[in-house]
């Protein structure tokens, strides 16, 4: 199993139990995370589960796609860590990745 | 006031399942009219993803949002139906009794429609813009910060600041370049989602120095009664500064809301609908829910799920629209009394 923690505007941090092959989006949405709405369902389509990756992440978890750097257009407050977590990928080697949720996804 | 249009059923919301409500009612002998907030019909299928393809639409192994509304409209097409697009139902009045209800449907375009039972196919709600996260942005909205230009005679002479990188973006920074005092761009990023000849066009004319283009976000308003003076400007290079600016249009794409749905005494889950698995009823008799809106144990929000739901909820509203009159279950493949009315007997 792979965990990840999301820490939302306010600071309060959540852990969940990510499966493998999943994305961050789904498994937020499956343990009820705030912080992500997620409305086109994972489709690149909407910039509603934008979140800002931590630092000692970035490199593991990588850049965007034009796609999703186009769609990051949409979203608010867009930073050089930005990412669309319906687009991060569960994989082992992203065990214990921490994200931040923006105060506003749409 | 306007005068009412009257018809049978009333559906609010144009996408794939309100879509499929004209075609499961119109075999019943019942005539539906269409309301919908985005200037076309098709809902998310055409708005947010057109071009992706849809892998469980029962018989189309892959099927592209878009082409999935195309065959629908293709497929209601014997039943007539009229659309009002570009509307939003903002109100609901309920008329006449449970046995013999009656709706008044109002849009904020004054349209206004009386019909013997309501759908309510709205999916996520109304597709409305997307607002940015700015501090008192309220207090501008509609004097001096727009999501959408109605009319450009506004803007002539101002100090116009577009955000955004988007096709909306573009266009509006060049149609309103020669109304305007001054036009800037703001965007977070040297790069567009937008018609290359257009993005040319605005790069011609900053390089001739006509208008602005920023590399940045906006962080802040300033200004006062709902008047913007200035926007606090972030620079890609971290400079902070003002820009001048009368008016604002951000265009950050559209967002789902509910809308005033939540004000028409609906028994409401969460933002959704609840109905029973019956009939697909609200708790108002006469008003169905169908689709991503509603919910009930055990629901799936499918494009599927909600065609079983539109066929089962006109059973249930043949009883409002024809009270006297009993309703024989036909198959296509059999009734040529159905063929007839698909044209196709």
């Amino acid at each position: 199993m792979t965990k990840i923690t999301y820490i939302d505007a306010s600071g309060r941090s959540r852990t969940a139990e990510a499966q493998v092959g999943s994305t961050v989006m789904e498994t937020a949405l499956r343990n009820s995370i705030p912080g992500i709405e997620a409305e086109c369902g994972g489709a690149c389509a909407c910039a509603t589960c934008h979140v800002y990756v931590a630092d000692e992440w970035t490199e593991k978890v990588g850049k965007p796609s034009q796609m999703e750097e186009d769609m990051l257009d949409f979203a608010f407050e867009v930073r050089p860590n930005s990412r669309l977590s319906c687009q991060i990928k569960v994989t082992e080697a992203i065990d214990g990745l921490v994200v931040t949720t923006p105060g506003k996804q749409g | 006031m306007t005068e009412a249009v009257s018809t049978d059923v009333a559906i609010v919301g144009a996408g794939p399942i309100g879509l499929f409500s004209v075609f499961e009612l119109g075999l019943l002998d019942m005539k539906c009219h269409l309301i919908d907030i985005l200037p076309k019909a098709g809902g998310q299928c055409a708005e947010l993803y057109p071009e992706k393809p849809i892998y469980d639409i029962p018989g189309f192994p892959i099927i592209g949002g878009q082409e999935l509304v195309d065959s629908l409209m293709k497929q209601i097409h014997p039943f007539k139906p009229e659309f009002h697009l570009g509307e939003m139902v903002d109100r609901v009045e309920v008329l006449g009794t449970a046995e013999r209800p009656l709706f008044r449907i109002g849009t904020d375009a004054d349209t206004v429609i009386e019909a013997k039972s309501l759908f309510v196919a709205a999916g996520g709600g109304s597709f409305q813009p997307k607002k940015p996260p700015l501090a008192g942005l309220e207090a501008y909205e509609n004097k001096s910060v727009f999501y959408s230009v109605r009319k450009m005679e506004h803007f002539r002479g101002r100090r116009v600041v577009v955000v955004g990188g988007g096709d909306s973006a573009l266009d509006w920074v060049l149609n309103l370049h020669p109304v305007a005092k001054r036009v800037a761009l703001i965007h977070r990023r040297d790069a567009f989602r937008a018609a290359p000849h257009s993005v040319n066009a605005m790069r011609a004319l900053v390089a001739e120095g006509k208008m602005d283009f920023v590399l940045g976000q906006v962080t802040a308003l300033k200004g006062e009664n709902g008047q913007l003076s200035a926007l606090t400007v972030r620079k890609e290079s971290g400079e902070v500064y003002d820009h001048g600016c009368d008016d604002m249009l951000p265009f950050f794409g559209l967002t789902m809301k509910l809308g005033p749905i939540a004000d028409w005494g609906l028994n409401l889950h969460e933002n959704l609908i609840a109905t029973d698995t019956e009939k697909f009823e609200t708790s108002v008799p006469g008003i169905f829910a169908v689709g991503d809106i509603n919910t009930y144990p055990g629901k799936l929000k499918l494009i599927l799920c909600g065609f079983h739901e539109a066929a089962l909820a006109a059973q249930r509203a043949h009883r409002y629209v024809y009270p006297d009159k009993k309703l024989v279950f036909q198959y296509t493949t059999s009734s040529t009394s159905l063929q007839r009315k698909l044209g196709v007997s």
